[in-house]
């Protein structure tokens, strides 16, 4: 029973790390950058809701409705001003400046929150489910958070297969000028991608949090290194790739943690990643592209 | 006379150095609004909790002209600046860097706090005498020296005392999100008492997740859970029950500690917890020890360093809000008496 205990909260764990996980596979997929003020978006999505909830007096949908639509706007911003003049730059002056858009995320955080750790109020008012008289408790987050990730996945597979704007996603990240050429405008699908990860991530936030209340301006950065590993794993570039490469994370943290040593958690999760890439270099779902010459 | 002090202003640990920082400088305007022969300049520089910082921290202090330095106020900072120091020849009083090996080998180190020792020693026998619990679960952090110290001699006493360890479980800072395997372990293992040798930050989690799984055993702190009540935000009704160790409680009904909580309260509109207390008498046993040794102005720092250190070695005593009676050995440890409180409706009660 303990192992389904486990397990449950494994995938709860995984389904939040999947969420921000699509926002760098977007992102990668796109832009071919990796985005490393992603996990900081999150930090802002939480810290708005927190705000919203704690200071504004608005019930939990309202809050966060204000944070995702705040680290959308966000996204869109970080996108024209720190990327967009680097279209043309080399990829490492483009991740250079990711850490440094990261960095100042959290420095000004730091600045109008201060470090004094906020306890999140989870959104999810719900009591635990209790199954088997008492020995299996679920909590109504974990449950929630599966649901919304599910339901973002088939969203997100849907707008990106069935929709103009999806179409034009993956024409971009085929080929940009070729995609330019059948007139796609590039920088729009860009942003707009921009604003789809960044919104996720506000919701990624705000369910991290829910699960985990410890709210400081650093609170990103870790999810979003386990997030950025799980897009790896999966695949970058591949959405059910981020979705699959998220659970696995979460579950193997966990099951790593309860049956091996909580102490090596991390290691063993990395070095699955590397056994993974070692003998499927492009992840597990991840395509082959032949580099054109 | 000019006094130093070091601490995380900003950063994780930043609730513990504002705190030292504004007890300090209630003490400092209490002395200079004596007007006595010995005035206090004082100044504040921030560290981060991170050594590295804080032995820059230092050097600017010493830059400044300090000639005696109350801090770092946190454990890891005090280690890389206490041997600065000892070459330097400063004499260090730290508030709250409660591990030995801030003192070990440092005949200029002093601590105001209880060393990690004598806390998890003190955890043990103040658990097994008021019979809080026969089965005890330890999650503690085991990338942190404070916490990791705490939980060995707990463990030591615990055998000695009959208290029967059915579970321990560790984090670490990267993974302090997730408790549900450690408390799951707890729970299987059926602890009544958890033991928390670990800062509040990860407590305020554990508190939330055991409530959520409907488990409640009784849980035990030290002094780092100190600080828990005034996280923005935290729901106290999770924190009722939660039994620490702490020298000082801001409840206490002496005239001084009255004084003091009203004082703070006024300035900085909050309640002072043990590291503002901590701080605060740090400056009022330097201020006492300096009049012992009859302090003026032309005196090196190095001076007053060999005469506070014989002074400190030989008896001194001083009376604060933190303990009655405190007095220092060679090495370096305080001897004072802890004091057990209680969170009952969102405020410390004291158990004895």
């Amino acid at each position: 029973m303990s192992f389904l205990t486990n397990l449950i909260n494994g995938v709860s764990l995984g389904s939040v790390y999947a969420i921000i996980a699509l926002g760098y596979t977007m992102v990668y997929g796109i832009a071919k950058m990796l985005n490393f003020a992603h996990g900081d978006v999150i930090m802002v999505g939480a810290y708005m809701c927190f705000c919203a909830m704690n200071y504004w007096g608005m019930s939990p949908l309202p809050g966060i409705l204000v944070a995702v639509v705040v680290c959308t706007a966000l996204g869109i911003i970080i996108e024209k001003l720190a990327y967009k003049p680097l279209r043309g730059a080399t990829s490492l002056a483009v991740l250079i400046t990711a850490i440094g858009v990261s960095y100042f995320l959290q420095n000004a955080a730091l600045l109008i929150f201060t470090a004094n750790q906020k306890s999140f109020t989870s959104v999810v008012n719900l009591p635990s489910l209790t199954l088997f008289g008492g020995q299996l408790t679920i909590r109504a987050i974990a449950i929630v958070t599966v649901i919304v990730s599910a339901v973002i996945m088939v969203a997100l597979t849907l707008f990106v297969n069935r929709t103009k704007v999806g179409k034009a996603m993956r024409a971009v990240s085929e080929d940009k000028e070729a995609a330019q050429l059948m007139g796609i405008n590039v920088n729009a699908t860009i942003s707009v991608t921009f604003a789809i990860g960044s919104g996720l991530a506000a919701i990624a936030g705000v369910l991290y949090l829910s699960a985990y209340p410890n709210l400081v301006p650093t609170t990103g950065s870790m999810p979003g290194i386990k997030a950025f590993t799980a897009a790896v794993f999966g695949g970058i570039g591949s959405i059910p790739g981020a979705m699959l490469g998220g659970i696995l994370l979460g579950v193997i943290e966990i099951l790593g943690k309860a049956y091996i040593s909580t102490e090596m958690a991390d290691a063993i999760v990395f070095a699955v990643l590397i056994i993974i890439l070692l003998i499927k270099p492009t992840g597990l779902l991840g395509r082959a592209v032949r580099e054109k010459v | 006379m000019k006094l130093g002090g070091i601490g995380p202003l900003t950063g994780g640990a930043a609730i513990y150095g504002n705190a030292h920082n504004n007890g300090s400088q209630i003490a400092v305007d209490e002395i200079n609004a004596l007007g006595g022969a010995i005035t206090i300049e004082y100044k504040f520089e921030d560290d981060e909790h991170d050594a590295e910082k804080s032995v820059n921290a230092y050097n600017a202090q010493k830059d400044w002209g300090m000639q005696v330095l109350i801090g770092p106020t946190t454990t890891t900072p005090a280690k890389a600046v206490g041997p600065e120091t000892n070459a330097d020849r400063v004499f260090m009083l730290t508030p709250s860097a409660s591990s030995v090996e801030v003192i070990d080998g440092l005949d200029n180190v002093y601590q105001l706090c209880f060393t990690d020792p004598n806390q998890g020693t003190a955890s043990a026998q103040y658990i097994s005498e008021q019979g809080l619990g026969t089965k005890v679960a330890i999650i503690y952090n085991n990338a942190d020296a404070y916490s990791t110290g705490i939980y060995n001699t707990f463990a030591d006493e615990a055998e000695n005392v009959g208290l029967e360890i059915v579970s321990v479980t560790t984090f670490t800072d990267d993974s302090a999100n997730d408790f549900s395997v450690q408390l799951n372990d707890a729970k299987n293992a059926e602890a009544d008492l958890i033991f928390l040798p670990i800062y509040y930050g990860p407590a305020s989690l554990i508190l939330t997740q055991a409530n959520e799984m409907g488990y409640a055993p009784t849980f035990f702190g030290v002094d780092g859970m100190d600080g828990i009540l005034t996280v923005e935000g935290f729901d106290t009704a999770l924190a009722e029950g939660v039994i620490l160790l702490t020298p000082f409680n801001a409840d206490a009904e002496d005239a001084r500690t009255q004084a003091f909580v009203e004082a703070y309260q006024a300035a900085y509109g909050e309640l002072p917890n043990q590291f503002a207390a901590d701080g605060y008498d740090c400056v009022w046993a330097i201020y006492e020890a300096l009049q012992e040794i009859g302090y003026t102005s032309d005196m090196t720092t190095d001076e007053v360093c060999e005469a506070l250190i014989a002074l400190f070695n030989g008896g001194f005593t001083y009376d604060g809000i933190t303990g009655e009676g405190m007095t220092w050995d060679a090495s370096g440890a305080v001897s004072k008496a802890p004091k057990g409180m209680i969170i009952e409706n969102g405020a410390y009660v004291g158990l004895d």
